[in-house]
This record gives structure tokens, C-alpha cells and sequence, in this order.
């Protein structure tokens, strides 16, 4: 387990950054409660066998006796460094996002299941407050209301789906 | 005439109640025995008592017909009591009325015969009641050849097993002559292993932990399923708000218990409660409700240093979570690979932050976390199931004396490693929460009782109200009196898995035995060396059984916790090595000696008295 270095840090950052904009401050700053110590701490990003894991600084010191071998996860993994070196985010960070995301997109209830199921969002919106997933926007607001029944909203990047699907990937 | 004819019948009807009770006086003679002997209403012989009386009273009178007729049927006795002011004048008019003596005659016949019938009727049906319990014996040597080799006769073994049973709730007046109650046992075993499917080890032990009647309720149970139950995850939302939502998408349920804040039961489902848009996004977690009780116990305040030694599939380590809202810190460790994926995903699935997972074998973890480091630990140990037999039908076949034996030796272990981790002096902790999905007393007692021996614990009250509390004593084995606060939980009582939960507080972060520390702080009093004879040859007693029997690692630390006794009453806490047991042949010369010890302080005691 070892701290990110500077390109790896950028990435994350940049990513986070898409979804999040200008409230990337609040995540990296924000007081964590987690640890038996008085006084929160900072949060922090940790690499773990090429996993990103977004810890409290109380929790990785503890952590540090546990052998490479044998520690699994801390925290909360917020996504993965694939062979070749790009960044992608995996759908535990959802939490972190939702709470910090700029741009929002409702679902109405039958497309929820659809979208769970792992595709792409059709033209449709209405209210439904849990987080669900998030996923590149394929049009921007406007023309989204001009397109025609059958385009492409949201392309999916991840889904809560997933903790059904594919477990073992996590 | 029609008056005067009915008032005859009447007359007449009154005359042959006259007589009935002088042929049923005869019948009461007869059948007096045979009530008697049988089981039956103290009323009938109360109404025998008073015919006899009104018969030799007097025969036909007023008074005495009165009091019979009480006792007959209640129109019969209408009847009698309207027909008592005709009695009188009937007298007079049977003289008048001696031409219709033939029709009278026969019709009395016909009565008379319809009365005995139904007296005797009455009486066989009273014998067969009274001989079909004595039919039931047990099936003998050639019987069970000739079944044997045909098909099992499924609603045969099941006559049998419930006439067993009731012979079993009723053994002395119910019972076989030359039959042993031991006999009638085997013959249980024998039948619900074929019956039900459960193999010889596991029949016996349950036949062994419950009476008959119990024993059939606990069977039934486990043929069923025990309800489904949900667990709120209350990071992220509440009971109500959750409860509220999958009703509407269609799933019938209801809140657990008054003992839960969090449990909901589902009674029925039209979409899978396991893949609501609720549960992907960690608002609940599918989860048995027996599961709920060891957290409960364990009671984790915030900002508390926890560990959950054998963590997957998550179930309670995200509940300990929850209840510490992510504060403070938990390692959570699975030692199987397979089964840490599901832990992982569980634990993100359900938001929980404070949480760092390893995989290592449990009795590691003190070395890598530190001893005396943790403020509490939940150690739900991998056990030989026997609790979830509901669940999961082959541990009736599988798991055999070796299994549990096996299963009982590593739970001691983990339990000893656990106990060196907590901190005894921590501010809010101290307590270690041993839980098993089991119900044998090898691998529940047994082995709390092991770490009282070992270790300076002591037992606490869990915290869980309802539940029946856990052995003191199981057949031979004695155990520690405060065993009793431990908790058991069973299938045909609560409705959960069969379970058992124990809380222990850490006294002390010495390693030393209570023994030891015990004798220390009494002192050198009086009353030790009666103290130490009277349990040592019980102790003597115990151990050559249960040597018989093979375990003898308790035994050998029984001997060897008295022996120090005897030797160094007023030893300080000494830290002990690592146990080995003795040798035998010095296992017997030390009881040898043991036992001259005892002979030559029971004639000092003589000679002093």
C-alpha cells in the first residue's frame, strides 16, 4: 500500500473532476470521523495492488502492520488502475460522487431497471432520488429535449447493477 | 284413553328403570373392577356409588328413583320426575291394564334388550381404549429384519415414532413390561434417523439435549424454513422510510420483533427482494435474524477499535458499522479467499468507511494487530452448522463426532487468540462476543468453559432477554456456574436458527489462569484445604470418565489447575507457558498420588474430629 505518485494523482483527479467539478475540494478536505482518534483526520488516496482506495489517515496507519499478502480493501475503493495505466472509476465511489456531483440526470421508475441492468439511458426523466450509477452525457441539456425518442441520454460507465452482476470483479 | 295409555307407558317406562337398576346393579358389580382400572371420570363411579345406594335403599321408591334418575340421563330423568306423581296411581292401574300385558311384555323385552346392548357396547369400547396402549410394544429383533429388508414403511415409522413418544411422556403406567426406557430410545433413534434422514451421531446428541415431546417439535422445525428477514442499513436510510418503499414495489413485510430497531420480515414477494434498486443501492441486507443477536450483544459504542474475526459474508460486520456510524475503526478478517469478494462488495454496497479487510488465519491476528489492542471482538466461529439444519439439509448426514471434535479444537483456539487481543483496560470495552450457529454443548459451553479455565474472563450477562440460558451441566460435564447468562436459541422455541451467543469481559491482560489469581486473593484461609478436597475427588471422578470418553485435554487441566492448587496455595499471578499436556503414564501417577494425598487427608480430618 503506498501513496499515489504525481501522474497517478493527476488522473484520479482529473476524473473525479469530470463529475464533479469545483466540488472536488469537498472531497479531498473533508473531516473524516472514521478512527478511534478524537480529532478527525484527513482523507486520503491510497494505491493497493493497483486498486485506489480513498481512506481516512487513521485507519492507513493502523493498516500498516497488515502484510501486503493479506490486506484486501480499506476504506472505500474508489476505482482501478487498469495495464496500461489509465484511471477508471468502479461504481463504490458512487457515494463519494453522488453527494459531490454537479450534474444530475432523474430517472423514471422503468428505466431505472433498465439502466440497472447495464444499458444505456433512453429519452425519458423524472424524480427518483437514490443514486444509481453515473455515466457519460451524450447530449447536453437542451439538445436532449429535442432528440427523438430513441437517442442515447446517458452512456453508462457503472451501475449498482453491478454488485449483482459481476461480484467477483469487486 | 290415549291419556290413560300414556300415562301407562309412563308407569311402565318408570318400572323398567326399577328393574334396569337391578340388572345394572348387577353389571356395576361386574364392571366395578374394570373401571376401576381404567383411567376414567371419577363422575362414572360417583353415579355407580349412588345406584347402589338407591338400589339396596329402597327399591322403587320415590326418593331412591330421584337420586338415580340424577344420575341417568337428563331426559331419562325428566321423564322419571314427570312420570313420579303417576307412579303413585300407577300402581292401581297396572291391575286395570293387565289386558295389554303381551304387547307390554314385548315391548319391554325390546327395551330391556337395547339397554344391555348398549351397556355392553359401552363396556367394549371402555377395554379397547384401555388395551390399545398395551398393544404398542416394541418391535422385536425379527420384526425389524423383516423391515429391514423391504422399503421403509414411512407412515408405519411415523405411527411408531408418536406412539414411542407417548410412551416415552407416560413411562411408568404407559410402559411395556421387561421393556428398559433405554430400549424404547434406541428404537427413537432408529426411527427418526430412517424417517427424517439424520445419522446416528446427530440423532443421538439431540436425543440427548431434549426431552421426547421437544425433541419431536425441534425435527419438526427443522424440516421447515425459518422466515425471511431484512436488516435496515441505517447509514443510509430508516426502518419506516425502507419499509415504506418495498411495499410499494411489492414486498409484503413487517417489522421483526420488539427486540429489533432494525429487522423486518418478508411474508411474500412479487419481485426479488434481492435485486431491489433499494438493496443495490445498500439500503438493507438480506440477513437471518439469529445473526442479528451477536451484534446485539456485542453493543459497539463509537470510535471503538473492533474486530470481527471470521467477517464474511458481511452480514454482521456492516451491522457493527452501522451502529458505530462509521466511526472508529473495524478489521474485519476472513481467512477463506473465495469468500472475501463477497465481504468486499458487501461492505462498499452498504457505505460502510471505518473498515479494514485481511485475510488471515485467526489464531495470527494477535500477532500482527498487537495483544491487549482491541476494545472489543465478535468471533462468530465456523462450526459444524447443526443450528441450520433448516438451511441446509446434508449436515444431517455429514457431520459426524470427528467434525464437531474437530470444529470444538479450533474454536478454543480462536477464542484464546481472541481474548489476547482485547484490552483488558480499555475505557469502554474489554468484551469479547463468541457466537456459533450450532447447538452442541462440545462447541458452545465447552468451550466458554475452556477460556474461564485459561484465561482471567469472566462471563457477562449478554444484553439478549429472551432466549433459554446454556447448560451448567450436560450429562458429565460440569461447568462453571455463570454459564448460565451464555444464551441458546432454538428453531422450535423462537423461530430463528439454532444458535448460541456468549459475552465475556476481559479482567485482566495477565495470561494466567483464574485459578491461579483466585487462590491468590483468597488468601491462605481455612477454608481451602475442605474446599480443595471436596471438588478434587469429584473432579477425580469426572476426569477418569471423560478420559474414557477421549477428551482429555479438560481433564488433564483440571488435574493440573488442582495439582497447583495443592502445591502453591499462595502463588502470585505467574505468567503460564504454553500448555502441553502431560504423558499418560504421568497423567496416572499423578492421579495415583493424587489419591494418597486424599486418603491420608481424610484420615487426618478423622483423627481431628
Amino acid at each position: 500500500m503506498r501513496p499515489l505518485d504525481e501522474s497517478e494523482t493527476t488522473q484520479v483527479f482529473e476524473k473525479l473532476f469530470k463529475f464533479t467539478g469545483n466540488n472536488l475540494k469537498n472531497i479531498v478536505e473533508s473531516p473524516s470521523h472514521e478512527g478511534p482518534d478524537q480529532n478527525p483526520g484527513r482523507y486520503c488516496f491510497r494505491l493497493h495492488k493497483n486498486r485506489v482506495y480513498y481512506v481516512s489517515e487513521s485507519l492507513v496507519k493502523r493498516a500498516t502492520n497488515i502484510k501486503r499478502e493479506n490486506l484486501v480493501a480499506l476504506g472505500t475503493n474508489i476505482g482501478k488502475f487498469t495495464k496500461s495505466g489509465k484511471f477508471h472509476l468502479t461504481i463504490q465511489a458512487l457515494n463519494l460522487l453522488a453527494a459531490n456531483a454537479k450534474h444530475k440526470v432523474w430517472l423514471k421508475p422503468t428505466s431505472e431497471m433498465s439502466f440497472l441492468y447495464g444499458n444505456d439511458v433512453i429519452k425519458v426523466f423524472s424524480m427518483s432520488d437514490v443514486p444509481l450509477g453515473f455515466g457519460i452525457a451524450a447530449k447536453s441539456t437542451q439538445d436532449c429535449r429535442k432528440m427523438d425518442p430513441n437517442g442515447l441520454v446517458v452512456i453508462r460507465q457503472a451501475d449498482t447493477g453491478e454488485y449483482l452482476r459481476s461480484q467477483e470483479e469487486i | 284413553m290415549e291419556d290413560e295409555e300414556v300415562e301407562v307407558v309412563k308407569g311402565k317406562n318408570s318400572q323398567k328403570k326399577a328393574s334396569k337398576k337391578e340388572k345394572s346393579k348387577e353389571f356395576v358389580a361386574v364392571n366395578k373392577k374394570k373401571k376401576n382400572e381404567v383411567l376414567s371420570e371419577s363422575d362414572m363411579e360417583d353415579e355407580e356409588d349412588e345406584e347402589m345406594q338407591s338400589v339396596d335403599g329402597d327399591e322403587g321408591g320415590d326418593s331412591g328413583s330421584d337420586m338415580s334418575s340424577d344420575g341417568d340421563d337428563a331426559f331419562a330423568g325428566d321423564f322419571l320426575q314427570g312420570s313420579d306423581d303417576e307412579e303413585m296411581g300407577s300402581g292401581s292401574q297396572s291391575d286395570l291394564d293387565s289386558d295389554d300385558s303381551d304387547i307390554e311384555t314385548k315391548s319391554k323385552a325390546i327395551d330391556d334388550a337395547k339397554e344391555r346392548e348398549e351397556k355392553e357396547a359401552l363396556d367394549e369400547l371402555r377395554l379397547n381404549i384401555k388395551e390399545a396402549p398395551d398393544e404398542f410394544r416394541l418391535p422385536t429383533q425379527e420384526e425389524l429384519e423383516v423391515e429391514a429388508r423391504g422399503p421403509p414403511d414411512l407412515t408405519g415409522l411415523q405411527q411408531r415414532i408418536k406412539e414411542i413418544v407417548r410412551v416415552l411422556s407416560n413411562f411408568t403406567s404407559l410402559r411395556q413390561e421387561g421393556a428398559t426406557r433405554k430400549q424404547y430410545i434406541e428404537q427413537l433413534k432408529l426411527d427418526l434417523g430412517s424417517y427424517y434422514g439424520y445419522n446416528e451421531f446427530l440423532i443421538s446428541s439431540f436425543v440427548e439435549m431434549f426431552p421426547p415431546v421437544e425433541l419431536m417439535e425441534l425435527i419438526e422445525a427443522f424440516e421447515k424454513p425459518r422466515p425471511i428477514t431484512l436488516r435496515t442499513n441505517t447509514l443510509k436510510t430508516r426502518r419506516r422510510d425502507l419499509a415504506g418503499v418495498l411495499l410499494n414495489r411489492g414486498i409484503n413485510l413487517d417489522p421483526l420483533s420488539k427486540w429489533s430497531k432494525v429487522g423486518l420480515v418478508v411474508y411474500d414477494h412479487q419481485v426479488p427482494y434481492g435485486a431491489t434498486p433499494e438493496y443495490m443501492a445498500g439500503h438493507y441486507m438480506v440477513q437471518s435474524a439469529s445473526s442479528f443477536l451477536p451484534v446485539m450483544a456485542l453493543a459497539p459504542q463509537e470510535k471503538e477499535r473492533i474486530v470481527d474475526m471470521a467477517a464474511s459474508p458481511g452480514g454482521k460486520t456492516t451491522y457493527i458499522a452501522a451502529l458505530m456510524k462509521n466511526t472508529g475503526i473495524i478489521y474485519a478478517n476472513e481467512m477463506k479467499e473465495a469468500r472475501l469478494s463477497k465481504l468486499t462488495s458487501n461492505l462498499q454496497r452498504l457505505g460502510v468507511t471505518n473498515t479494514v479487510v485481511c485475510s488471515y488465519d485467526g489464531r495470527e491476528l494477535p500477532k500482527v494487530l498487537g495483544n491487549n489492542t482491541v476494545d472489543r471482538i465478535l468471533l462468530d466461529a465456523p462450526c459444524s452448522g447443526t443450528g441450520v439444519i433448516s438451511k441446509d439439509e446434508s449436515v444431517k448426514t455429514s457431520k459426524t463426532a470427528v467434525d464437531v471434535q474437530n470444529c470444538s479444537r479450533l474454536q478454543k483456539e480462536l477464542i484464546l487468540a481472541a481474548i489476547d487481543m482485547v484490552d483488558a483496560n480499555s475505557k469502554s470495552g474489554g468484551y469479547v462476543v463468541y457466537s456459533t450457529c450450532s447447538m452442541m454443548v462440545i462447541e458452545n459451553e465447552d468451550v466458554i468453559d475452556y477460556a474461564l479455565k485459561k484465561r482471567d474472563v469472566k462471563l457477562v450477562p449478554c444484553g439478549l432477554d429472551f432466549g433459554r440460558p446454556g447448560f451448567v451441566r450436560f450429562r458429565e460435564s460440569r461447568f462453571h456456574p455463570s454459564l448460565e447468562k451464555t444464551r441458546r436459541f432454538y428453531p422450535h422455541v423462537h423461530n430463528m436458527d439454532g444458535f448460541f451467543v456468549a459475552k465475556l469481559k476481559k479482567m485482566s491482560n495477565s495470561k494466567a489462569a483464574p485459578a491461579a489469581a483466585q487462590v491468590a486473593e483468597d488468601g491462605g484461609s481455612e477454608i481451602e484445604p475442605s474446599t480443595i478436597e471436596t471438588p478434587a475427588p469429584q473432579s477425580n471422578v469426572i476426569s477418569k470418565k471423560e478420559q474414557n470418553k477421549g477428551s482429555r485435554k479438560d481433564k488433564v487441566d483440571n488435574l493440573s489447575l488442582k495439582r497447583k492448587k495443592e502445591e502453591k496455595p499462595n502463588a502470585p499471578t505467574e505468567k503460564r507457558k504454553k500448555y502441553k499436556p502431560p504423558p499418560r503414564e504421568e497423567i496416572s501417577k499423578a492421579r495415583e498420588e493424587k489419591r494418597q494425598a486424599l486418603r491420608e487427608a481424610k484420615k487426618k480430618g478423622k483423627s481431628k474430629v
